[in-house]
């Protein structure tokens, strides 16, 4: 469903050059979810950033359903493939009403029957069609993000890119809104590229993963070797141990990069 | 009794609806809580009855106004306030008050058309400079410094020496002076949300850039460019009475007010109400726009919420 081959990120020219994304390449299958894990800074949402057409500045191939992208996007590939972003608190309109946020897309897209679209929405998100007059700031961390996952989703895509869906928000309700893409994913059987840190989440949503560090993937791997520890790259045992929680042998034994 | 006092209780209940059910309804509730924060401030709200009053006044100058302001009576030129003339005679025998009623139109007229062409000049320059950044960005923002390069007084004074006096031509010279700092506004605003979550979820549902600039960019910058047009009212209202009083703006015997005040400054010393009323006309009415501007500030800036 995804493809990518050797993808090549920079910011900056010349000296300033940074290499974000370094000759990145996997694939993620029909139906699949795949986690793209690392530290803040390994290129992980730089890779998202390139895939879902926010960033044009990339070399390398990128395949989507089978069709090669450029630079450039169109509809149809916009209709294919959406985002949840990381902040729920920034990426909704502070200005706009639920509705609006949800009848946007309808429209672009000319979809027709927006009503029925967004009723239907909010339904399959859990929110009751209380909410679809209110602005975000009258809403909580846990209900903007299934605000934010029904714009995902009120296009019918077959793709979802997740960006630390969960991260901003508290542990309750991180469980919530897992529970609730797990469920969405299998009623649509939607593909979904998952960027996280949490190895817990990768355990609970992904068959399969990639380790990112330094903008390069250092090891690919299934959630089942994860769960048993099998590891091949020495940052992924490390990692592995960090997220076991802190403790004074694992901090003694991180390597400092 | 009841029955009228629970009908507003109803209706307030209904614009305070914390779930609203029509998009109508949201829309009200958003106005009704800028309205009562706006309420609270009670600068604001003198602010706001000066402005209503000089609406009030300038829709009903030929009823309320005790005189014609174009009629002279020179047998009576230079009379002092009180009696028949409230606030006195100028020159040339007019009521000083019937001609500063009707020039409540004349300023309301140049504050309007100003407002009305500045504001979406620059916040469109504005918009489209800081949400496509680059190339665009720098001719706009270089057009832009250009502009801001003259003091305001002395460009709008060239413009209308080179147009020829008379209102319509100081409006168009204020207007062409006045929108750079909205367009610096309105991209200051712009750069601190394009890079936002938000417009990037927009651009991934295939939304155009003009649409993004519509729906998404311009109304969280409006609200800035509100409060700076409010604000400049003043200014405007001030520039406009400056060419008037340099000859430049509106011409004799039109009443407004720069001009009244031009024809008052010979009798300055001995007859002073001749410059002296329309001056206090044109301080309040700065003062009213000034006070309401500062209120909305408060209301509108999305930075103090």
């Amino acid at each position: 469903m995804i493809e990518v081959r050797d993808l090549e990120v920079g910011f900056g020219t010349g000296n300033d050059l940074i290499r974000a994304v370094r000759g990145v390449s996997f694939r993620v299958g029909e139906g699949e979810s795949f986690a793209l894990v690392g530290e803040s800074g390994s290129g992980k949402s730089t890779v998202l950033r390139a895939i879902s057409g926010l960033n044009p500045d990339w070399s390398g191939a990128i395949a989507v359903a089978g069709e090669p992208q450029g630079p450039r996007r169109s509809r149809a590939f916009h209709k294919h493939l959406q985002m949840v972003f990381q902040d729920p608190y920034g990426s909704l309109h502070p200005r706009h009403t639920v509705d609006r946020i949800l009848a946007e897309p309808v429209a672009i897209h000319r979809l027709g029957e927006a009503d029925r679209r967004i009723e239907r929405a909010l339904a399959d998100v859990g929110l009751g069609q209380g909410f679809r007059y209110r602005y975000p700031h009258q809403l909580s961390g846990g209900q903007r993000q299934r605000v934010a996952i029904a714009r995902a989703l009120i296009l019918e895509p077959r793709v979802l890119l997740l960006d630390e869906p969960t991260s901003a928000l508290d542990v309750s309700v991180q469980a919530e809104i897992l529970n609730l893409l797990r469920r969405l994913r299998a009623e649509r059987g939607l593909t979904f590229l998952l960027v996280t840190h949490n190895l817990a989440v990768v355990n609970q949503m992904c068959e399969r993963l990639a380790v990112m560090k330094g903008g390069e993937i250092v090891e690919e791997m299934t959630a089942g070797d994860l769960r048993e520890g099998r590891t091949r790259h020495p940052y992924t045992a490390q990692l592995l141990r960090a997220s076991r929680g802190y403790s004074r042998a694992a901090a003694a034994a991180v390597l400092d990069a | 009794m009841t029955a009228a006092a629970n009908r507003p209780a109803g209706l307030r209940a209904w614009l305070r609806e914390e779930a609203p059910s029509s998009r109508l309804q949201a829309n009200l509730v958003q106005l009704y809580a800028g309205w009562r924060a706006l309420r609270r401030n009670p600068l604001a709200m003198i602010g706001l009855a000066i402005i209503l009053v000089l609406l009030a006044v300038a829709a009903l100058a030929p009823w309320i106004a005790p005189f014609d302001p174009l009629h002279q009576d020179l047998a009576n030129r230079l009379t002092p306030p009180g009696g028949a003339h409230p606030l006195g005679t100028d020159d040339l025998g007019r009521d000083i008050l019937s001609r500063i009623l009707h020039g409540a139109r004349i300023t309301l007229t140049i504050v309007v058309l100003v407002a009305v062409a500045v504001a979406p000049l620059g916040l469109a320059i504005g918009c489209l400079a800081g949400y496509f950044g680059g190339w665009v960005d720098s001719v706009l923002m270089r057009i832009t410094d250009v502009f801001m390069a003259f003091p305001r007084l002395i460009l709008a004074l060239a413009f209308v020496a080179a147009l020829g006096p008379g209102i319509e031509n100081a409006v168009l010279a204020i207007a062409i002076t006045n929108w750079p700092p909205y367009a610096r506004i309105a991209r200051a605003e712009t750069l601190t949300i394009r890079r936002s979550d938000f417009i990037a979820a927009a651009r991934l549902q295939g939304a155009s850039s003009l649409g993004i600039i519509w729906g998404h960019v311009v109304p969280l910058t409006i609200s800035s460019v509100i409060v700076r047009v409010t604000l400049d009212m003043a200014g405007i209202i001030l520039i406009a009475a400056g060419l008037g009083f340099l000859g430049l703006g509106a011409q004799p015997p039109s009443p407004e007010w720069g001009a009244m005040i031009a024809g008052g400054r010979k009798y300055i010393l001995d007859q002073w109400w001749v410059a002296t009323m329309p001056g206090i006309a044109i301080c309040v009415v700065s003062l009213g726009f000034n006070l309401l501007g500062d209120g909305l500030r408060d209301v509108l800036d999305p930075k103090q919420r």
